[in-house]
């Protein structure tokens, strides 16, 4: 087990690959407090949480909203004691070409995938420098590295993302925390299942693995990058896309 | 058992967050030059501060409080402690 006895946190737990990490550092071990703007999905994933021996919280919270992120980080603290792992990994896509692309657009995305880092990272920071360790896993995307025409916006909030992750990294490392990001390339999920054939073919050409990501990749990532296996890696970057980015 | 003085409770903060000696925390004795403490350090004890006193502690105040005597000037001025 490695993180026995742990206690995390993961935005974005209701499906695919936040639910994925949830129900691998559940088997590992951890506690999971479940975020996902949808109660029906939160209860979904702390069930899977449950039925592998641990503890569970449910808990329905748009993390673009600071008030209320900052609520619900201390309702986890209250129920669990202590937060050693945070996982941001919730995000959203309003895709388009940026000529097309309302402001609407635009603010929903970096509203919701970098702020909604910020949200939970400040009183994580806050309370992991008292306690004097900590892991902080940031899901961003390769489109943050390369880009993508249609994701303008994605591309910015998930490059943002990075910066943050750097950031953060440096302010904290002489406390025992460790703050990384994970830039998964395809991974097949509802996400993605809504892409056309067709550019799902171009794709798949660009990738050396000759395969898409299952949600299980980026939570063996978050796995190694939560436990005492990483600790003496921060501020990074891990691309996991079968090749795709090199 | 009287209740500590707003000195002591300070001085209290200050031992447990940067992990110091309490001879060490004399009030001319400055956080970084001379009780080593980090930004971070800093950041914290005004936290610590804010918390012990229910008092709120602006940025711009913040970077004044550099010594032990700052601190405990500035706590009797902000509240009437």
């Amino acid at each position: 087990m490695k993180l026995q006895g742990k206690n995390a946190i993961i935005t974005g737990a209701g499906r695919g690959i936040g639910a994925a990490i949830a129900e691998l550092f559940a088997a590992q071990g951890a506690n999971v407090a479940c975020v996902s703007r949808t109660q029906a999905n939160s209860d979904r994933t702390a069930e899977v949480v449950r039925a592998a021996g641990r503890r569970a919280l449910a808990l329905a919270v748009d993390v673009g909203d600071c008030a209320a992120s900052e609520k619900a980080f201390d309702q986890v603290v209250a129920e669990f004691g202590t937060v050693d792992i945070l996982v941001n990994n919730a995000g959203v896509t309003k895709d388009t070409l940026l000529m097309r692309m309302s402001e609407a657009d635009w603010d929903e995305v970096l509203r919701v995938n970098l702020k909604g880092a910020f949200n939970w990272t400040k009183p994580a920071v806050k309370h992991m420098v008292k306690q004097r360790s900590g892991r902080i896993i940031n899901i961003s995307s390769v489109i943050g590295l390369i880009g993508n025409a249609g994701q303008c916006n994605y591309a910015a909030s998930k490059a943002g993302l990075i910066g943050f992750t750097k950031s953060v990294a440096r302010e904290t490392a002489t406390r025992g925390i460790t703050c990384n990001a994970i830039a998964p390339g395809f991974i097949v999920s509802d996400m993605t299942s809504e892409l056309p054939q067709a550019v799902k073919d171009k794709v798949l050409a660009g990738i050396p693995s000759g395969r898409f990501g299952e949600p299980a990749d980026i939570a063996e990532t978050s796995l190694f990058l939560a436990s005492t296996a990483s600790s003496y890696i921060t501020g990074q970057v891990l691309a996991v896309d079968g090749g795709m980015v090199m | 058992m009287a209740e500590k003085s707003l000195e002591d409770k300070v001085k209290d903060i200050i031992v447990k967050q940067l992990g110091v000696n309490a001879e060490q925390v004399t009030p001319e004795a400055k956080f970084i030059e001379d009780l080593g403490a980090d930004s971070l350090d800093t950041v914290e004890l005004v936290m610590a501060i804010e918390e012990e006193f229910g008092v709120e502690v602006p940025d711009e105040d913040a970077e004044k409080l550099q010594t032990v005597a700052n601190v405990i000037e500035y706590l009797k001025d902000k509240a009437d402690l």
